[in-house]
């Protein structure tokens, strides 16, 4: 796949990226998917793929949205949005379902970011704004425990600057963590190990090429252009 | 030996001034919405709360930090679309806040019912979180140090409990109750049913009575308030 351009040669849009993330989870793993954007992939898992999805607030098999008639406040997942029960399914308390994740049993655990650097550190649960309130849930948890960390996440910001960087300048939730980056421009490996020269490597590109993704993010990137 | 109160009042009992409280839920899920409310009337001031969230909308919990009532929360996920009476406290200066990862306050917890003086997790390391922490490496991983959260009084809700305090949980709304219920001095919970010792499966209890000192039987369903973060 490396270095492979779609047909189509543009961006994906949120969905195609979640199914690009989805194409990557082995049939049978136990997946977590964060909160937002990484909530789309579920949509995207191909029926039988026996993929478990675990959410942190107590569950295993979670299934799709409700009917608005089958609403259960206390059936919810870590976005306290309301989700269904799948055949299988279990519950757990707090420190069970934390266990799960930091003890590496969870296979996958997609998350969202604000920003990710070559090495693998993560950003995501505070934009360093003096006046935020500050939250951090099960993300630092989720980042280091899962026996693999992605990151799905728009390759640049609102107004243009890298996502993808040398060095994280936000808060950090964990350190040399995630392994794969899911963009809407590219997929790529980051984190120790990835690249000879601690480079991160293009898997794939859609509708840019590789001297304008190095361009675009300000980095030399490994991976044949 | 569990007692079955007839109120939420009379099961809270007495919590002194500075009282440390745990609070169940996850967001509106497993929230011991009259407890809460029991705590608001029964005037304990200096609080400190441990809970995930710090209130949503004019909750409970919520009224308990905009009156002041609530002098430091523990918790994973303050923020929330409606956590309005937390943010303006916290902006003011008016309540402390000890954020902590979710996995390491359900740990800490349950490392407190537990007798475990201590544990070590990577959790957090490398972060503004674990600033000013020990850490060791262990088997090549670094790790920090985390101690345990004890509660006076720990509030939580739970589907069913029998005459002995057993408790069943229902779906979702099960998270924080059960470690919570190990780590508080006394554990009170609010259910839909008390129902007589023997009728509940030996099998299914999820919270064995040795945890809980008061049961009382609330009608309170939830209701799902801001969907958010």
């Amino acid at each position: 796949m490396t270095g492979t351009t779609t047909p189509a040669g543009a961006t994906l849009t949120k969905d195609q990226m979640a199914a690009r993330v989805a194409a990557d989870i082995p049939a049978g793993a136990y997946v977590n998917l964060g909160i937002g954007l990484p909530t789309l992939v579920g949509d995207h898992l191909p029926p039988g793929s026996g993929v478990t999805l675990h959410t942190e607030n107590g569950m295993l098999g979670m299934g799709p949205r409700p009917a608005p008639d089958d609403v259960d406040p206390e059936l919810i997942n870590a976005g306290k949005v309301p989700v269904t029960e799948l055949p299988g399914a279990s519950y757990f308390h707090q420190a069970d379902s934390f266990a799960m994740m930091r003890g590496g049993h969870i296979d996958v655990c997609v998350l969202g970011a604000f920003q990710v650097s070559v090495r693998g550190d993560l950003a995501n649960w505070s934009t360093g704004a003096p006046d935020a309130i500050p939250a951090v849930g099960g993300a630092m948890d989720l980042a280091v425990g899962a026996r693999r960390t992605v990151v799905m996440m728009s390759l640049l910001t609102k107004e243009g600057g890298p996502k993808l960087v040398g060095d994280c300048t936000l808060p950090l939730t964990g350190l040399a963590c995630v392994s794969r980056v899911y963009t809407d421009r590219a997929v790529l490996d980051v984190g120790p190990g990835c690249d000879p020269d601690g480079r991160a490597v293009v898997v794939e590109r859609f509708g840019v090429s590789h001297a304008e993704l190095e361009e675009l993010l300000g980095l030399a990137l490994g991976g044949a252009s | 030996m569990t007692r079955v109160a007839a109120s939420a009042l009379e099961a809270l009992g007495e919590v002194p001034d500075g009282a440390t409280v745990m609070i169940g839920g996850f967001g509106p899920a497993g929230q011991p919405v009259e407890l809460v409310e029991a705590l608001l009337a029964h005037g304990a001031t200096g609080l400190v709360v441990v809970s995930n969230n710090a209130g949503n909308g004019d909750d409970a919990l919520a009224r308990l930090v905009r009156d002041g009532r609530v002098r430091r929360i523990v918790c994973s996920f303050p923020r929330q679309v409606d956590s309005w009476h937390f943010d303006a406290a916290y902006r003011a200066g008016r309540i402390e806040l000890e954020l902590v990862p979710q996995g390491n306050l359900a740990e800490r917890i349950r490392a407190a019912g537990a007798g475990i003086g201590a544990f070590f997790t990577p959790t957090g390391y490398g972060t503004p979180l674990a600033e000013g922490k020990e850490t060791r490496v262990l088997d090549g991983v670094p790790m920090v140090l985390e101690t345990p959260i004890r509660a006076d009084v720990a509030l939580v809700k739970a589907h069913r409990a029998d005459a002995a305090g057993n408790l069943v949980y229902r779906r979702t709304a099960r998270n924080f109750g059960p470690v919570m219920a190990t780590a508080a001095r006394r554990t009170v919970a609010q259910v839909r049913e008390v129902v007589p010792a023997g009728a509940l499966d030996p099998e299914a209890v999820v919270t064995p009575g040795i945890y809980v000192e008061a049961v009382v039987a609330l009608d309170g369903g939830t209701a799902i308030a801001g969907v958010g973060a």
